[in-house]
């Protein structure tokens, strides 16, 4: 049994969790195209 | 810092990611990406468009440090004040060592994804402008003098300079006019807020200058600092710096700021609910700002 302050605890985990991994997949993204502009640059 | 005796409902809980963004003032920054995508755009060249995104964000994410860190500081005087006693910390929604660690980590990140990215001299005035910010207008400044906005204000005076500098990776002179532009507008436009919300920061204990020197006082100095205000506004266009289409969009803009701000200083009212001038001209000041750097934007865009 899950008292109503673990759900909500459980809840806002998951919700930071998922906006973590999008803010984290997102980072990647820049640093690709940093790189890449870097790159370009340097040429 | 004062210690916490605020409310540690939610000490338990983790914070929610709505409270986290809240601690970052979002409308606050949104002024801040605003005046330093426009140095940005304004420089000679421009950086390609992912350094140009990046330098931007970080201009973001270093101004969500500050706020973090400024609502973690002053959590109890927010609990004080009725216009900030909803925020997280003073809620209770949130305990004080998440805003101090999400504020340092923002600030930290901003600094070196900036000296990255960018180059390290944006990221030594991106650094400089929060070590200001959170030491010396807020830690400092703020709570001991009534002139905490005056020289506070060069804090929010850096991010065009930074905007610039990430895109030319130097200073010039139009940056650091974009600079006195802010450095001088801030004064006004938060002596007009602070007029008629004299009596949140009276009880908060905060010596604006309406609580220490009186209304009359403030409405003096808000009309004197309009014109230097006004003249660094259009000096770039006299300057050479700018076009004719800046220039008389500044000069147009600056009028109705000193006009509102001469409707200011003839008010006598001494109640908020008879502060119709000053809501007007606090109101007007940030249509001011982003209207100016907008007409800068659009001269350079005219230019090319």
């Amino acid at each position: 049994m899950v008292s109503p302050e673990d759900e909500i605890i459980r809840k806002r985990q998951r919700e930071r969790a998922r906006i973590m991994a999008l803010l984290l997949g997102a980072f990647v993204v820049l640093l690709f195209f940093i790189t890449i502009a870097k790159i370009g640059i340097n040429w | 810092m004062t210690s916490g005796a605020l409310p540690s409902q939610a000490a338990t809980l983790p914070a929610d990611w709505r409270d986290l963004l809240a601690l970052t003032k979002p409308r606050v920054m949104s002024l801040v990406v605003f005046s330093g995508l426009c140095g940005m755009l304004a420089a000679p060249l421009l950086p390609p468009l992912a350094l140009g995104f990046t330098a931007i964000l970080c201009i973001a994410l270093g101004a969500g440090g500050c706020g973090a860190l400024n609502q973690w500081y002053e959590a109890e005087i927010d609990a004080k004040m009725r216009r900030t006693a909803r925020r997280p910390l003073p809620a209770g929604r949130m305990d004080r060592q998440t805003a101090l660690h999400f504020g340092v980590g923002l600030s930290v990140f901003s600094v070196l994804l900036m000296g990255l990215a960018t180059n390290w001299l944006a990221a030594a005035l991106l650094a400089v402008s929060i070590l200001f910010y959170v030491f010396v207008y807020t830690v400092w400044l703020k709570p001991r003098t009534a002139q905490n906005i005056v020289i506070g204000g060069a804090a929010g005076a850096f991010p065009p300079l930074i905007g610039w500098v990430a895109a030319t990776g130097r200073i010039d002179t139009l940056p650091l006019l974009l600079f006195a532009i802010i450095f001088l507008w801030t004064p006004p436009h938060f002596w007009a807020l602070s007029l008629f919300v004299r009596s949140d920061y009276a009880a908060a204990g905060i010596p604006m200058l309406p609580v220490v020197s009186g209304i009359a006082h403030t409405r003096r100095q808000i009309f004197l600092y309009s014109l230097p205000m006004a003249a660094v506004a259009v000096a770039p266009w006299p300057m050479g710096l700018t076009g004719p289409v800046y220039g008389i969009a500044a000069g147009v803009l600056s009028l109705g700021f000193v006009a509102l701000a001469a409707a200011v200083l003839v008010n006598r009212a001494a109640e908020p609910a008879r502060m119709a001038p000053e809501k007007r001209l606090f109101a007007y000041s940030v249509i001011y700002l982003f209207a100016l750097f907008g007409a800068l934007v659009a001269d350079r865009l005219l230019a090319w």
